[in-house]
């Protein structure tokens, strides 16, 4: 190889930039794991499963505000027949209380800022 | 021999197919019958339009009543500068809330006094058509909406509105609202915002806000395309007259003279 000593240290330094987020967060000691999220006390299931909302919670969230907004549908039917009241505020924080467990905690870990809470109002006792 | 060849006999067979029957039957309305109601029957109607009785209303000249009941529900800031108000339901003069109805010897006490307005709810609404974003339409009931997701805070609603119903969040209304509802939300930065005929009260049941505040019944709310309604039936035996007619828009909210 021509110039292995110029490229291989030249690689090195590449590797170590690019790698540079994990060893600075290893360095300060932040734990890299997922988070896990506090799961609401007074029920035992969400409105769907828990993959699919894991997956395809914004996504509902999303489409339930249309339909509220601008088709006058106000009502979930989950896929096993319950029924449920389409709200992010009185629906979803209706379980999941805590919004700095339920919400916040997983999307600063993914950095992550979804804007409704600059008009939605978090239900009192709880920032 | 053949009774016994299926276990049951004639009469235990009918037996099960019975109430095999009605369970099938009822089985649709199990899941619904396992809920709690979600909440109570949604006002609906054809047409909603609101009256305003004039008289009524002026009854006492410095009652706030409905406007405080609507401010307080929905949240709306005041941020003390009649520059930046955000107005859902306010009084202005008469001879500006009705000009084409101003003559110069008409009874002192109506041109002295503040009439109550807020969003027409148009039949034919300027605002919503020239709306880039389609962040507001007219519903089939009447209500002209707002999708506050979507307003991009381009106020072209603002100008094409005859009546001054909108008004634009200069600043972040948050820090301007005495105490909030966590019901309803409250706007943000940049975007547009109206009297919505208390739409999400509507859809629990409850008349608007303001409707419910009026001590003297100077506001009434129904549905203009049911014969039998109360507003049919007065505007039926009592004049009303409406804001800007000769503009088109079709406003739907009557002022009782």
């Amino acid at each position: 190889m021509y110039d292995a000593g110029k490229i291989i240290p030249g690689l090195l330094i590449f590797l170590g930039l690019v790698t540079f987020p994990i060893w600075y967060g290893l360095a300060k000691g932040q734990d890299a794991r997922p988070p896990t999220i506090e799961k609401p006390k007074n029920a035992d299931r969400c409105i769907e499963d828990t993959d699919f909302m894991r997956k395809e919670h914004m996504q509902v969230i999303m489409d339930w505000r249309d339909e509220v907004v601008r088709e006058m549908k106000r009502v979930y039917v989950a896929s096993d027949g319950r029924r449920f009241n389409k709200s992010l505020t009185s629906g979803c924080l209706g379980c999941h209380a805590d919004k700095s467990a339920s919400c916040d905690r997983c999307h600063d870990y993914l950095s992550v800022r979804p804007y409704c809470w600059e008009c939605h109002v978090v239900p009192e006792g709880d920032q | 021999m053949t009774r016994k060849l299926v276990g049951v006999n004639r009469r235990g067979f009918f037996k099960i197919a019975g109430v095999t029957a009605l369970g099938l039957a009822g089985r649709p309305a199990l899941p619904l019958l396992a809920q709690e109601p979600i909440w109570a029957e949604p006002l609906t109607a054809k047409r909603w339009a609101m009256l305003v009785d004039i008289k009524a209303c002026m009854h006492k000249g410095g009652c706030r009543d409905c406007v405080a009941a609507c401010h307080r529900v929905h949240n709306v800031p005041d941020f003390g500068n009649p520059k930046d108000d955000v107005k859902w339901i306010w009084k202005e003069h008469y001879g500006e809330a009705l000009p084409d109805q101003k003559y110069e010897y008409m009874p002192g006490e109506l041109e002295q006094r503040d009439v109550l307005v807020f969003c027409n709810h148009c039949d034919n609404p300027p605002c919503t058509r020239v709306c880039p974003t389609q962040a507001t339409w007219k519903r089939e009931d009447g209500v002209v909406m707002m999708d506050w997701h979507r307003c991009i805070g381009c106020r072209y609603c603002i100008a094409a509105c005859p009546y001054g119903s909108r008004s634009f969040n200069w600043r972040d209304p948050r820090p301007h609202i005495g105490e909030i509802t966590p019901e309803f939300p409250t706007r943000t930065r940049g975007v547009v915002e109206k009297c919505n005929f208390c739409e999400e009260r509507l859809a629990k049941g409850l008349p608007p806000a303001c409707v419910e505040a009026c001590r003297d019944r100077g506001l009434l709310f129904g549905d203009l395309e049911d014969p039998n309604s109360e507003v049919r039936r007065i505007l039926r035996v009592r004049h009303a007259i409406r804001r800007k007619p000769a503009l088109g828009t079709q406003p739907q909210v009557y002022y009782l003279v």
